[in-house]
């Protein structure tokens, strides 16, 4: 079968393609979540950020993706929220999971350090709008980006290449 | 190309150009009556079309603003989205799958088949499967329908094969790559599938068929047929006799045109074509154009339908070639002690990662729902068709407070499952999962019904007036020289992918109307 390389990278500078890298990015992504963004966003801190993106992976954790990804992501919103009638929407959010993370573990979100603690805290705000908005906008802000589609194992467009009929579109082996 | 006159009262106007509009236009201007199609979205040819879920979706899918209500889920997760169906020329056959399969005899007399079923308003087609057949037979060979007029059956994807192994190991027998207008070698002047995993998204390729480069250019040539895009009709209007006399529609600068004409086609699909006629309501007609019997706007059917989706723990890329790539016939008989009445089809279905991401499971995130898509290349899918139950109060409906670009009220689409409806799709989910787990899924999911491909029955067909909106002939009870040429004929929804259905309901209808007009007798 043609097989698609998933293997993801840490950050902007390098790749891994080995299987020993792959485990390397899961083992060191989370930490590399402390990074800060390449812009300041528009409607939120630079702490803030740091929670937003903290805020999608946990939505949508792929161990895999490097946290570029979550923050591309989380610029895309960002930008969106900056145009809309509600811009504080990001920061009073962020505010706002803070102290239910403050109530429920006695720190900022992001210091939270079990992912298991930190769904509880995003469960306890799900009922509102920045919740939802962060939920609902990173599913075409986090999974329409073309750069993620190949870690997933999705080759996209496939016209300019003359479809699969000679590239795997039968090629499956295993059954 | 012709070019008719707005106030040429000797045309017909065809209202859409999908699958019942762009085949009764050219059907009409073959046998050389004048025909002004009006179409409410843009031209975009072959070479426009998009390999990208989202960018193809804003470029072809019909966003206008419509409301919705009712239990189903999509009133919920796309409030403003009930369907996913297409504003552009060619209609949804840009964006169809290609599954052509008939109604099974029975199907066309539900009412008398499945009895007298609680809360559901089912009715018998005042038609039959020996009536349509030879009408089927010209859809086919138009279409070049795969598995008839001895054009071979397109090969099977990595998709199709995973859903045979599963479905001859659970003793289904019926399963192959299905009966698909899709071009499985060069036929009618256009190429043969590649492959390219975008049937949804518009056929680059043109393998697939589509009204949009076969119907509409075949009728532009005869100099009889005049298609107008970005023409949307806003209203049907008539004389004091009350026959229609012509459309009030808004041009592609927002400015309202008057087109007259002998006779008018409605085929807007099943939630614009209702709309229009209740927005052309009169002092004649109180409740809407043609809906003296109250009937127009209700029984809105939707198919039974939901996903299943599986992981393997070996890669499948099901993305990879046709869409809907295969099919599982066995479930698509009547047998009541299944626990409900009707059948249902199993065909095979992938998204990209993209609409993926939007569709498994509207609302959920955390690591039940990312871990299908670190998985995604290990997935394989299908898709339920099933009968649905025809409900007076699954309806279309004007908006009461929101209004279009026009000033039009908005469609709003009403829907809540029948009992019948619940107990096949549980049925359909458990054995789409017996089926994976057949060839060892590590994990299946059943996904909720996507917004509504398959829109019917809002103006169906039937053999007394006061139960229906049209005859069969698809010709208003009321005003004789007003049809309806889409699904919204539909008395009720068989088990079956819609469009050779329609197809073939339209080539009829032309062929009717030819007649009708010949004799001066509409």
């Amino acid at each position: 079968m043609r097989i698609i390389d998933k293997v993801s990278r840490i950050d902007r500078r390098g790749f891994l393609r080995t299987t020993a890298g792959a485990a390397a990015v899961a083992a060191i992504a989370p930490a590399a979540s402390s990074t800060a963004l390449a812009e300041p966003l528009s409607t939120v801190s630079a702490d803030g950020a740091e929670t937003l993106v903290k805020i999608a992976r946990d939505l949508y954790p792929h161990d895999r993706i490097a946290d570029s990804f979550y923050r591309k992501a989380v610029e895309t919103i960002d930008a969106d929220v900056s145009s809309s009638d509600t811009p504080s929407l990001l920061s009073e959010g962020v505010a706002a999971l803070d102290a239910a993370a403050n109530k429920l573990k006695g720190k900022r979100y992001v210091a939270v350090a079990d992912e298991i603690d930190r769904v509880a805290i995003l469960k306890s705000v799900e009922g509102s709008a920045f919740f939802g908005k962060m939920r609902g906008s990173l599913v075409t802000a986090l999974y329409n980006q073309k750069d993620l589609w190949p870690k997933l194992g999705y080759e996209g467009a496939s016209f300019d290449k003359g479809g699969y009929i000679e590239r795997g579109f039968s090629d499956i082996d295993w059954l | 190309m012709a070019k008719f006159d707005l106030n040429d009262d000797s045309v017909v106007v065809v209202i859409g150009s999908g699958a019942g509009g762009g085949t009764l236009s050219n059907e009409l201007a073959q046998k050389g009556i004048n025909v002004v199609c009006l179409e409410a979205g843009g031209r975009h040819e072959n070479s426009d079309f998009i390999n990208d879920e989202w960018e193809s979706f804003s470029q072809l899918a019909w966003t206008d603003t419509r409301t919705t209500s009712g239990s189903w889920r999509v009133a919920k997760d796309f409030p403003n989205l009930p369907a996913w169906i297409v504003k552009a020329v060619g209609g949804s056959t840009t964006h169809w799958a290609g599954a052509s399969l008939r109604f099974q005899d029975h199907e066309w007399k539900a009412r008398s088949t499945y009895g007298d079923v609680e809360g559901a308003a089912l009715l018998d087609w005042p038609i039959d499967g020996a009536e349509m057949a030879p009408w089927y037979a010209k859809a086919e060979d138009k279409m070049g329908t795969t598995g008839t007029n001895g054009i071979p059956r397109l090969p099977g994807n990595n998709n199709f094969k995973v859903l045979h192994a599963g479905a001859t190991k659970l003793g289904y027998k019926e399963v192959h790559t299905g009966n698909m207008s899709i071009n499985s070698k060069p036929r009618d002047e256009r190429t043969s599938c590649h492959q390219l995993g975008f049937c949804f998204q518009g056929c680059k390729m043109g393998a697939k068929w589509s009204t949009l480069y076969t119907e509409i250019p075949k009728g532009e040539k005869t100099g009889h047929l005049e298609v107008r895009p970005d023409s949307q009709v806003i209203q049907i209007e008539h004389n004091a006799t009350g026959k229609v006399t012509g459309v009030v529609y808004a041009d592609k600068a927002g400015k309202l045109q008057r087109q007259a004409a002998r006779v008018v086609a409605v085929a807007g699909n099943s939630i614009e074509s209702p709309r229009l006629l209740l927005n052309s309501h009169s002092a004649m007609f109180p409740n809407g154009l043609a809906n003296g019997s109250g009937h127009v706007g209700k029984h809105y059917m939707r198919h039974t339908t939901g996903s299943v989706y599986a992981v393997f723990d070996k890669p499948v890329h099901m993305y990879r070639g046709t869409t809907m790539a295969g099919i599982v016939k066995d479930e698509a008989h009547n047998d009541p002690k299944r626990g409900f009445v009707g059948g249902y089809e199993l065909e095979t279905l992938s998204l990209g990662v993209p609409f993926m991401a939007a569709f498994l499971d509207p609302g959920a995130w955390g690591r039940d729902f990312s871990w299908f898509l670190d998985r995604y290349d290990h997935m394989a899918g299908l898709w339920i068709v099933g009968e649905d139950m025809p409900q007076e109060n699954n309806c279309i409906t004007l908006s009461a407070d929101k209004k279009d670009a026009f000033g039009m009220p908005v469609a709003n689409v009403h829907f809540d499952d029948h009992p019948n409806d619940d107990a096949m799709r549980n049925h359909a989910y458990k054995q789409g999962a017996a089926i994976y787990d057949a060839v060892g899924a590590l994990k299946t999911f059943a996904t909720p019904p996507y917004p509504s491909t398959h829109n019917l029955g809002t103006n169906r067909m039937s053999e007394k007036p006061q139960d229906g909106v049209v005859n069969k002939w698809g010709q208003s009870h009321e005003v004789k020289n007003l049809l309806i040429s889409d699904g919204s004929q539909f008395t009720s929804g068989a088990s079956e992918n819609p469009t050779l259905t329609i197809v073939a309901l339209a080539i009829r209808q032309a062929n009717h109307v030819a007649e009708l007009m010949a004799k001066n007798d509409i």
